[in-house]
């Protein structure tokens, strides 16, 4: 009966484990192990056969003169910006729009159903419908800002060229900021009333009330927020592959389309691989430092 | 919850700038659904040339169209399939695991969670090309049958909502006493009947939570999709995107498509957000 008991918890996890080793540490060890080999289409069937040729593939991801790597680099400089505007517009419209919608008001309960809408809608449909409104000559967006606001003379691209970052960004906030507005309303219920009622006695304004309560107060819910919308976006695939179909534009050419691109597009395993693993370290890397920065480390294992 | 009161009167400025702010983010958010709805309502000619507002005419063609031009309804039995058995896999195998994480001390406890927790932060390419070559050769060699399979998809989709379900659920549990558990002890339950009996029915909302946050994940899902699935399997995530032939696209049907694909996920959640806030305070966010 007790040795039953010592492996029951064991047993409780067993079946998660079994989960995440099939389908995440075993593959993750396997594509670190593929990225030391020349793993292209005609090593598919049986791709332990693929010639090591060691760190080659590296190499050859990291040599910026030549045009792989100088495209490589591309691509994450692109990310890198889009992480940085994109996380920093979703996480301003969620904290501004739970914190104007904390105390009551006339349509309050419909408005946040509408704001939980682009969380709720599926992906592919809500970014299908945004290509739809970025078209240079059918779409929404040019007829406003052209034939209704008379702008811009001349209708621009969205989705080719320089704005199709632009456009990146905007569908990626739109998608995403009901996320950290979800998660910061979450948050907000944990302020205690009294201290704004303290504050408002002491004849502290709303504004001076948000910014010495309860900004203090979502700390702890913005460290994990940050970094969460952080990982999402610097990993999107999503929004770029339909927003774009298989050919994103290099101004908006995320990390996670190249890679699929140098793997199921010219058939280069290996390589995409190595270039994954990279990703990987320069994520664990920024990662670590920000969970020791924030202190947050201590809670993973609450 | 208690609703909050006011404080104090909020200054006029607060109020406008809430107001024109609400106002604002509502026309953002809104758009591309009232751009899906109306254009989906209107005739070939209206979505092939220059915007309109006003459709010149009404039809629900596209609605009709949109079953024949693409295997429509065979797209949304796979994913409803596959959405639905990773979603029961998914919370399944989460309640076990994030019982056993708050209610026993065990040697590897938190390298457990850990771990768990940061698969997470992996990006889905890192591991999409390995389970792409995995999936294959255990086909070669077994004959299961994992790429370009509903099986695959589920297998794969599960795990992509189990860190975060076992986070929220172990924060869940924690949050029910352990008299409780001490109670149903003295009774003669065993460990099993206790989590059936008393945890499971006092976490139900945040077990709500988590299959909504589930069924999203997998309802969602494009990357592995594209590449797992196979003409018999494809998802509606894939599916979609046959409205474009090479020469046209027929946005009216897309946009009906996507209307309908939509609506039951996005009415789901509506009726079960509160429980997702509610899940959030109590699991996630301490």
């Amino acid at each position: 009966m007790k040795s039953r008991h010592r492996l029951l918890p064991y047993l409780l996890l067993l079946p998660a484990l079994v989960m995440e080793l099939l389908i995440h540490i075993v593959p993750m060890a396997v594509g670190i192990f593929m990225s030391f080999k020349q793993l292209t289409q005609f090593f598919i069937r049986d791709w332990s056969a693929a010639p090591w040729i060691a760190l080659n593939n590296y190499r050859i991801a990291v040599d910026f003169s030549a045009p792989i790597g100088k495209s490589l680099l591309n691509s994450f400089w692109v990310t890198c910006s889009f992480t940085l505007l994109a996380v920093a517009f979703s996480w301003l419209l969620g904290v501004a729009a739970a914190i104007f919608m904390q105390e009551p008001f006339w349509g309050r309960g419909v408005l946040r159903a509408v704001f939980l809408v682009p969380y709720a809608l599926p992906v592919y449909a809500a970014v299908i419908t945004w290509s739809f409104m970025f078209q240079r000559d059918t779409g929404l967006v040019n007829h406003v800002l052209h034939d209704q606001l008379h702008l811009v003379s001349e209708k621009p691209f969205w989705l080719i060229g320089d704005n199709a970052f632009v456009s990146l960004i905007i569908v990626h906030v739109w998608k995403t900021w009901p996320f950290a507005f979800l998660t910061v309303m979450a948050g907000l219920q944990n302020v205690p009333r009294e201290l704004y009622e303290a504050a408002a006695m002491d004849g502290a304004s709303v504004w001076q009330q948000i910014r010495e309560i309860t900004m203090p107060a979502l700390r702890p819910v913005n460290q994990v927020l940050v970094l969460v919308l952080f990982l999402w976006t610097f990993n999107d695939f999503n929004t770029p592959y339909i927003l774009f179909g298989k050919g994103a534009p290099e101004a908006a050419d995320l990390i996670s389309i190249h890679i699929y691109q140098s793997s199921f597009v010219t058939w280069n395993f290996g390589s995409g691989s190595a270039m994954s693993v990279l990703l990987l370290l320069f994520l664990l890397l920024v990662t670590g430092v920000y969970l020791v920065a924030t202190a947050r480390w201590r809670d993973a294992d609450a | 919850m208690p609703k909050p009161v006011s404080p104090m009167a909020p200054s006029a400025t607060f109020v406008w700038v809430r107001r024109i702010f609400l106002v604002a983010l509502t026309i953002f958010t809104l758009a591309p659904v009232l751009v899906m709805a109306s254009s989906s309502l209107k005739p070939l000619q209206d979505v092939q040339g220059p915007f309109r507002w006003i459709p010149s005419s009404l039809t629900v063609r596209p609605y009709i169209d949109i079953w024949s031009t693409v295997p429509l309804w065979d797209y949304f039995v796979n994913s409803l399939i596959v959405s639905l058995s990773a979603t029961v896999l998914s919370v399944v195998i989460a309640i076990f695991a994030a019982y056993g994480v708050s209610r026993y001390r065990f040697v590897g406890r938190k390298i457990f969670t850990v771990s768990v927790l940061s698969t997470q932060m992996l990006p889905g390419i890192l591991f999409l090309l390995p389970l792409f070559l995995l999936f294959v050769s255990i086909g070669n060699s077994t004959g299961v049958a994992l790429h370009g399979s509903r099986l695959g998809l589920i297998l794969t989709y599960l795990t992509f909502s189990l860190p975060f379900s076992i986070w929220m659920l172990v924060g869940y549990f924690e949050s029910i006493p352990r008299e409780l558990d001490e109670a149903a002890a003295v009774d003669g339950c065993g460990p099993l009947r206790t989590l059936l009996q008393i945890v499971v029915p006092a976490a139900v909302p945040g077990i709500i939570a988590v299959s909504v946050y589930a069924f999203m994940t997998a309802w969602g899902e494009v990357l592995f999709a594209s590449v797992i699935t196979n003409d018999r399997s494809r998802t509606l995530a894939i599916g979609l995107q046959g409205y474009a032939t090479q020469y046209d696209v027929y946005w009216n049907q897309v946009m009906a498509a996507s209307l309908v694909v939509s609506v039951p996920v996005v009415a789901g959640f509506l009726l079960l957000q509160r429980y997702l806030v509610a899940g959030l305070t109590a699991g996630a966010i301490k």
